[in-house]
């Protein structure tokens, strides 16, 4: 086989690592919290860093009106079903379609995967922002506007006391080498039919 | 001439150095008393800097506190002070309806005790940080304490003794703990003459068994022995593993002002016990099985709760059985009994001697095997002094009490009267060093010192006397422990430090051992108390006749429910509370404005009870008395009481409804 088709279906099966790995991480740290406390986000769930991280998060957020974190998001129910359908999709390029195809995936991975960033920042936003009229803290930012915790999309925000890291993690990783391969393969290919 | 001015400067030169490097030495030596210019002051040696970890824990017993403190060293810092024979409000130990039954005895409620010497489990003759044995002189009992999660976890009570003073040390694999008997005692207890007592009265001495996996204590046997006074114990270790030896005064077995009368007989005893053929006896069926009455009482992690479990049955062998007890004569009333690192040597601290008596375990089996009998008492052979003697360290100090080993050939004993700590070497019994300490030390500690591999950096004296050393307070002033450094040929003094109550004893141990492994949280899924509510949506509230019982939850920064309404005087209202913390370090408090009782300090996962009885019609308030969060404050709720016979409704709410509607 090709070098061009394997590179496109090695590209393609890394994306079933999503299914065991987080995708995103957020860590808070804070003084009282000198393990901070943390969420791994996967595909289909949201689970502690340690023991009862995600139960802690939510106590502490009550005080400022923020909504529990969700155990269940639709999003859970459609990402697996994206995932396997990309991964057969690519397998299929792989094998049977011609090298400009490999594009073709490489570009509809990077759409579905803004799609799936604007989702997380939108979802972030409500969080940060739709908080309960009855919170035992209410701050205002310097214009006299409450205040918003959204965390930060990508990189460290401090909000509070607390500190936030929100960054990729080995799935989304992993992804991202898939599609690279993917991009790859194209070359690759477009250089062996010459 | 060129030659000879160069020569000039050269020595110039030297001698610039030379000042300079004096004057550096000087100002090195203001700053550090004693030590050369390289040493470390004491204060540098004892800083832990904030934020850093002691190297090893301290396990100090509180004497007539009853309790048992956790200390840092070298700092000498107090980090906790658990429990065990004493009731303590602040964590409701003894008070709270789950550990209550900790304290029952054969004599009912026992709120006070007298602990005395900690020992930790041992595995190949090294401590291993698992649990702390701890023994109660007054009313004869050894404790375990669980170094997971600092607390008491089960209390055995020990028949037919009284004073339980040789207690409780361990055997090299924590086979046995064993308990002794200070103040001979009819055996079984009678009523009888007090001036009968010679030849009539008996001495228990008892090996309680340990299971290796969950620590459980069981008293295997007793041993039942002539009735003088046992006072202290050490295991054999190493070669001696399988042997136990007890110090013995009142071999005179006078029953009034011991103080003279027990003190006429030259030599007392220590008593060197076989174990294994006491086993074999047991196997063999040579016991009796006496009917008694004692208590054992349990704590079970998972309901959260300690039961008292009533033994009615102890094993006694006689210890006239052949081969299963020896006395080795020992100078003048002996307190300590201690035994060498190797198990070759066994110390005997003759109180009113004016030397420290060594005895040869090798010599003791070669006197044993050769029958070098000196006479029997009660049917026990007495070895000849000779036959078993190893040495002895002449005119040590006066009054000595206790030897600790630093496992580099050195032995550390201490000197009540002439107020010192005394180093020597074994073998050549030579004295090498003395040190003042402030003052009438009792017991010293090097961690693991009552093992096979003592870490001999520090050693620990304990003061019963300290009269000027502090801030005073009045008549009643504080013991005290004094920290040396003994890893040079000279013991140094770095530090002298506040105890709480009186430092009886202590063991200690590296920090790793017991830091990385104890319980953060009290896991909620875990936790099968029969009045736990897991979840705030399932807190309510229970009449049973004149019973209330109210299933509480709590967490930050409420409790649920809060308000309460149909209670009547006259009830008993059980507060049935559990944390639902699942967070490390968020403890919750409760406490009931006219509860005759103490506070509940619960932590996250736990349930705990504490019982109220309104006596007055009224709106009575509750509140957390943990400094739980940022609104710690507002944790409060209300109890509505009403008189006797009305018809409140029972009803209990949060937030104006009723919790899982």
């Amino acid at each position: 086989m090709k070098t061009s088709r394997l590179l496109m279906i090695a590209g393609a099966l890394l994306l079933l690592s999503l299914f065991k790995l987080p995708l995103w991480n957020i860590t808070l740290e804070a003084p009282q919290y000198p393990t901070p406390l943390g969420m791994n986000i996967h595909i289909n769930k949201i689970t502690d860093v340690k023991p009862n991280d995600v139960k802690n998060i939510n106590l502490l957020n009550h005080y400022i009106g923020m909504q529990e974190i969700p155990e269940h998001l639709k999003e859970f129910d459609m990402f697996p079903y994206i995932v396997i359908a990309m991964v057969v999709l690519g397998v299929l390029i792989g094998l049977r379609a011609g090298y400009k195809w490999f594009l073709a995936w490489f570009v509809l991975m990077a759409v579905l995967g803004l799609a799936g960033i604007y989702d997380f920042y939108l979802w972030e936003y409500n969080y940060g922002h739709n908080l309960n009229p009855k919170a035992i803290l209410k701050f205002t930012d310097a214009q006299g506007h409450p205040m918003a915790y959204q965390p930060p999309l990508f990189g460290t925000k401090k909000i509070l006391n607390f500190t936030a890291h929100s960054y990729p993690r080995a799935g989304a990783y992993l992804m991202f080498l898939g599609m690279f391969l993917a991009l790859v393969a194209f070359f690759v290919g477009k250089k062996e039919k010459r | 001439m060129m030659k000879k001015q160069a020569r000039l400067l050269f020595t110039l030169f030297i001698a610039a150095a030379f000042l300079t490097q004096c004057t550096q030495q000087s100002g090195n030596n203001s700053g550090n008393s004693s030590g050369g210019a390289l040493a470390s002051s004491a204060a540098e040696r004892v800083y832990v800097k904030p934020g850093d970890y002691d190297e090893f824990y301290a396990f100090i017993s509180g004497g007539f506190s009853g309790q048992l403190s956790v200390y840092g060293l070298p700092s000498g810092r107090l980090f906790r002070v658990i429990p065990v024979f004493s009731q303590d409000p602040e964590k409701a130990y003894g008070y709270s309806e789950e550990t209550k039954p900790m304290l029952m005895t054969s004599k009912g409620f026992i709120p006070w005790g007298d602990s005395h010497h900690p020992d930790i489990s041992q595995t190949d003759g090294t401590v291993d940080g698992r649990w702390v044995f701890l023994n109660e002189n007054n009313t004869p009992r050894i404790a375990r304490v669980n170094l997971k999660t600092f607390e008491t976890d089960e209390i055995i009570e020990i028949p037919n003794s009284a004073g339980n003073h040789s207690s409780a040390f361990v055997t090299e694999n924590t086979e046995y703990v064993v308990a002794g008997t200070r103040f001979a005692v009819p055996f079984p207890q009678k009523d009888m003459p007090i001036s009968d007592m010679k030849g009539n009265f008996k001495a228990a001495l008892s090996f309680i068994k340990v299971d290796p996996q969950t620590g459980r204590m069981n008293i295997a046997f007793q041993i039942k022995m002539p009735g003088f006074d046992y006072d202290l114990s050490h295991p054999g270790r190493g070669k001696s593993h399988g042997w136990f030896f007890f110090s013995t005064y009142n071999t005179e077995e006078a029953n009034s002002l011991l103080e003279v009368n027990a003190s006429q007989n030259d030599k007392d005893f220590i008593a060197a016990v076989n174990w294994k053929k006491a086993e074999e006896y047991i196997k063999q069926g040579k016991f009796t099985t006496q009917k008694v009455r004692y208590a054992h009482n349990i704590w079970d992690h998972e309901t959260h709760q300690a039961h008292t479990k009533w033994e009615t049955e102890v094993k006694v062998l006689d210890g006239s059985l052949p081969g299963l007890v020896y006395f080795l004569p020992t100078p003048k009333s002996p307190h300590g009994c201690d035994v060498s690192p190797d198990g070759e040597y066994i110390i005997g601290s003759g109180k009113l001697a004016a030397e420290l008596t060594a005895h040869s375990f090798t010599k003791m089996l070669k006197a044993i095997e050769d029958k070098a009998y000196a006479g029997e008492a009660y049917g026990i052979p007495i070895l000849k002094y000779e036959a078993v003697n190893a040495g002895a360290v002449k005119n040590p100090g006066l009054g000595p009490l206790h030897t600790e080993f630093d496992g580099k050939g050195y032995a550390y004993t201490t000197f009540f009267i002439s107020s010192e700590v005394v180093k020597w070497k074994l073998g050549t019994w030579e004295v090498v060093d003395r040190q003042p300490v402030y003052y009438s030390v009792g017991h010293l500690m090097i961690p693991g010192g009552n093992s096979r591999h003592p870490f001999g950096k520090y050693l620990v004296a304990m003061n019963k006397i300290t009269k000027d050393r502090y801030l005073s307070t009045g008549p009643e002033v504080c013991q005290s422990a004094q920290l040396f450094d003994i890893t040079g040929e000279k013991m140094k003094l770095l530090l002298d430090f506040p105890t709480v109550g009186e430092p009886h004893y202590a063991a200690g141990c590296p920090r790793d051992l017991v830091h990385p492994k104890t319980t953060k949280i009290y896991k909620l899924g875990e936790n099968k108390h029969p009045y736990a509510t897991k979840s705030e949506k399932d807190a309510h509230v229970v009449r049973k006749g004149n019973e209330v019982h109210i299933y509480m939850t709590m967490i930050r920064s409420h409790f649920a429910p809060d308000n309460i309404e149909g209670v009547k005087v006259g009830d008993k209202v059980y507060f049935h509370v559990t944390n639902l913390e699942q967070d490390y370090d968020v403890p919750h408090g409760i406490a009931m404005i006219g509860a005759n009782n103490s506070e509940l300090l619960i932590m996250p996962g736990r349930t705990e009870t504490f019982v109220w009885e309104p006596k007055q019609p009224g709106v009575w308030p509750f509140y957390c008395t943990d400094f739980c969060s940022a609104l710690h404050q507002e944790m409060q709720g209300y109890v509505r009481v009403s008189p006797r016979g009305s018809n409140v409704p029972l009803s209990w709410s949060l937030d104006g409804e009723k919790p899982g509607e």
